[in-house]
């Protein structure tokens, strides 16, 4: 057990300096490592958001809207079929996760069964088509044909939405592209939004749960809708200029969202009131000029998921494909309004789930603790350390402190996060690092009692030790392991460190302290022959 | 190497205790059972503080905004409630927190699903006013503290089910159902005690007592580790003789880490900081009990199971050869 080759104690040399190295740069500002040399390792520990302050935003999107989505365009698909193969239908409606189709004459039921069942067909996947369908089409009671949307469509409806979406959040985040925001996909149907350095999320929620669906509408030359039936192809859309006033405007949009290239908050020249000014790409200012043109002095609706937020009249035909949009905005609502034209609409609307903000004042509060605590912990450790083993106290010190340079040069290296709790596992894991050397000393010390000399003591004391190191350590890492796939943010950084700390501490008892130990004795075997074990 | 002072260390621990520890065993299974069913008790009675991780709703930490250079002033903690009570959220409850110029606002969970919870924050901080700086902001809505408290549960129980079988693998059953006692032991007690306390119960609690159940369980397998060499060694020697001289054996090195992990929790607990607080207190009485426990409890379960004697290597298929052979 005390036998060390040249190679052997070369190679934990080695390491130990290395993982020095890799440390280093943690001790210092992140300004004065990047205006080190390049060859200078510069990774520094990248710090959780309870650290450095910032936003956690968990958003849920609305599925139910998808679904809606979904069965109301498979509707449109089914008439249209119907209407190409020249089936008359009696009605369709939607009834779950179904469109039903009921057809005018008994006899025409087969051949709209075959025309409709065209409309099924395999879903694809990025890699492969998959073995279902979007649809499956079945003939129901009474004459009704049911052509019902598959779960698996569903699910990948929802999965190409998050996908979607996550592109309009990262543009809606950080529309300058110089904020380091992480923005992920977070379980089939929420994305997780992670912003460091902002403390008020008001500004940040407003811009990216909103839709942004913006579009273009004819008006019903009523203007307002006054009661009574809706005209056929037709919509009452509520008004944000005031309550309870509602426009009538055709269900067909002119042009879509889709079709604006650019947005940007502007003031009015003369009113000084906030507006967006905004430009249609080629199709779409085409649509526009040529609508325009033939609808001078009629009004039309600028409608924004759902809502009437001006109906100007058309003054001249507008050919250039650019315009401008004004209503009752604040200028910051002007400037958020902008930038979701800009980065498009949502599939769906999302939801804030859940929250969590630090605010930098409370970043740096924790890390000052969290510092303090280490030091002042470590300390106390390590004089206890030495006060109870004296000589090898001192070995297990050097230990302990190589162990602490391990674990933030492995933090370091393998870019996990260092949250407060996470501080707490470092701090915890010095105090449970040393139960590795206790368990060697403390046998040791027993096989000493027991009469052996001082190479067979710590020969014995090492190899027995080991098996009982192993068998505890294991446990406390399965914890931690559970504690990984249960916690969110900080409780995984202390899941992180305390893992990596189990590592780090069996390898320096097991490398660092037993070779410091076998050094040791060699150098006392050369000054007497029997050796008095200072422990 | 000779760099090294020559020193010798000092035992606080005297050696070769011989305390028996198996004679207080009637005392402390008792004792611990009457702990056990308070703690369950006080769990049923007066539940558990959860915190906004498992019961949603909204926390705010607030610090008044200091003048230019100065120290933040006081907070004018009526004022605050005042102006938040009139807003109907339900149960808000205003606190201080740390210091004077600090206050922790939590509302309860709104009714109406997850946009409700959103919009108390906002009003909360519309009336809150500009003497404030927002600290710390959690809301967590009905679907996610669901998710918590599941996954929160099945943490523990998985860690506790993974344990067993790890220590059933490695020693024998007897040893797992020593363990497997000794940790509900431990997990009841410290969630009675935040019982006893009201003290916040959060995700940071559960990671605490799955830090505590592996401290614990590390201390047990010490110990049996222990027990295992000395059946081995002493064949003939009555299990309660054995058990005890296991214990003590291990006895130092059980206090010895004990103490350096105290050490380092109760800097912790001192200096890093309130929002670890709960987290640290959790632990320290955590590693105070389960080092009670697998001394008192996991150790004594053994002998009133009985273990196998029999150590000296034979594997089951060779012993039913043998006594087929002599048959």
């Amino acid at each position: 057990m005390l036998h060390f080759s040249p190679f052997k104690m070369v190679s934990i040399g080695v390491l130990c300096l290395a993982a020095l190295i890799f440390a280093i740069p943690n001790m210092f500002d992140r300004g004065t490592v990047q205006s080190w040399p390049s060859w200078l390792p510069q990774k520094q520990i990248s710090l959780g958001l309870d650290l450095r302050g910032g936003a956690h935003l968990l958003l849920s999107m609305d599925t139910e809207e998808l679904r809606q989505d979904l069965l109301t365009s498979l509707r449109a698909d089914a008439r249209a079929q119907m209407l190409r193969a020249k089936v008359g239908i009696r009605a369709t409606g939607i009834n779950g996760n179904s469109v039903q189709v009921r057809v005018a004459r008994p006899e025409d039921e087969q051949r709209a069964l075959t025309e409709l069942r065209r409309l099924s067909q395999p879903l694809e996947t990025a890699v492969f088509t998959s073995s279902e369908n979007n649809i499956t089409v079945e003939r129901g009671a009474d004459g009704i044909i049911n052509l019902t949307v598959t779960d698996a469509a569903l699910r990948k409806r929802v999965t190409d939405a998050i996908g979607a979406a996550i592109e309009t959040v990262r543009r809606r985040v950080d529309p300058t592209g110089n904020v380091d925001a992480t923005i992920t996909r977070n379980g089939s149907d929420r994305i997780l939004v992670q912003v460091p350095g902002i403390d008020d999320t008001k500004a940040l929620k407003e811009r990216i749960g909103k839709v942004a669906l913006l579009s273009f509408h004819a008006v019903h030359p009523d203007v307002y809708y006054g009661g009574g039936p809706i005209p056929p192809g037709y919509r009452a859309l509520p008004s944000s200029e005031g309550p309870g006033q509602q426009y009538l405007v055709r269900s067909n949009s002119v042009v879509r969202g889709d079709d604006l290239v650019d947005a940007s908050p502007d003031f009015d020249e003369r009113t000084r009131a906030p507006q967006i000014n905004f430009r249609f790409n080629q199709t779409g200012g085409r649509k526009f000029g040529s609508w325009t043109s033939a609808n001078v002095g009629r009004p039309f609706a600028i409608v924004l998921d759902g809502e009437v937020i001006s109906a100007p009249i058309v003054q001249t035909a507008i050919l250039g494909g650019s315009g401008r949009i004004t209503g009752q905005f604040t200028p910051e609502e002007a400037n958020n309004l902008a930038i979701n034209l800009k980065s498009g609409a949502l599939p769906a609307k999302l939801t804030v789930i859940e929250e969590r903000t630090v605010g930098p004042t409370l970043g740096a509060d924790s890390i000052r603790s969290g510092i303090s605590a280490f030091i002042i912990g470590s300390i106390a450790t390590l004089i206890f350390t030495v006060f109870v083993y004296g000589t090898f106290g001192i070995i297990a010190v050097v230990g302990l402190l190589v162990n602490a340079i391990l674990i933030i040069a492995a933090m370091t290296l393998l870019g996990s996060t260092l949250t407060l709790p996470g501080i707490a596992g470092l701090v915890l894991t010095i105090g449970m690092a040393i139960d590795a050397n206790v368990l060697i000393y403390e046998r040791i010390r027993e096989e000493l009692r027991n009469g052996k000399n001082a190479v067979e003591a710590i020969d014995t004391g090492f190899g027995r030790a080991m098996v009982t190191i192993v068998d505890s350590q294991l446990t406390t890492l399965a914890a931690a392991l559970i504690m990984f796939w249960l916690g969110s943010g900080p409780i995984r950084g202390f899941a992180v460190t305390l893992s990596i700390g189990i590592f780090t501490s069996v390898f320096t008892a097991v490398t660092v302290v037993r070779l410091l130990v076998s050094l040791w004795l060699r150098a006392e075997r050369e000054k007497s022959r029997t050796v008095d074990v200072p422990i | 190497m000779q760099l090294l002072p020559h020193f010798k260390g000092r035992h606080f621990i005297p050696e070769g205790t011989s305390i028996d520890f198996m004679s207080l065993r009637q005392v402390c299974f008792w004792t611990s059972i009457a702990i056990m069913i308070g703690a369950a008790a006080l769990f049923a009675v007066n539940g558990l503080n959860y915190g906004v991780d498992f019961k949603g709703g909204t926390m705010i930490e607030l610090r008044t905004k200091a003048a230019d250079g100065g120290t933040a002033p006081p907070a004018d903690i009526p004022a605050l409630r005042e102006a938040i009570g009139s807003l109907d959220l339900g149960d808000v409850q205003i606190q201080e927190f740390g210091q004077p110029s600090d206050v922790l606002i939590r509302v309860e969970q709104q009714s109406g699903g997850e946009t409700a919870q959103q919009d108390a924050l906002n009003k909360v901080l519309g009336v809150v006013g500009d003497k404030y700086v927002q600290r710390r902001v959690e809301v967590v809505g009905p679907a996610v503290s669901s998710e918590l408290r599941t996954t929160g549960l099945i943490a523990v129980l998985a860690s506790i089910l993974a344990i067993i079988t790890y220590i059933w693998l490695r020693f024998e059953w007897q040893f797992a159902i020593g363990a497997v006692l000794a940790l509900t032991h431990d997990v009841l007690i410290t969630v009675g005690v935040f019982s006893l306390f009201y003290l916040e119960f959060d995700l940071s609690t559960v990671a605490a007592l799955l830090t505590i159940l592996g401290y614990s369980v590390n201390d047990t397998v010490v110990v049996s580790d222990r027990i295992r060499e000395n059946l081995r060694k002493f064949k003939k020697m009555a299990l309660p003789d054995l058990l005890n001289r296991s214990i003590n054996e291990t006895l130092s090195r059980t206090l010895m880490t004990s103490g350096t992990t105290l050490i380092v929790l109760l800097s912790l607990y001192f200096l890093g900081g309130e929002v670890i607080r709960n987290f640290t207190f959790a632990m320290l009485f955590g590693v105070i009990v389960g080092t009670y426990s697998s001394i008192f409890i996991a150790t004594p379960i053994l002998e009133l199971l009985g273990v196998k004697r029999d150590w000296s290597g034979i594997t089951k298929d060779q012993q039913a050869a043998a006594s087929a052979a002599a048959s």
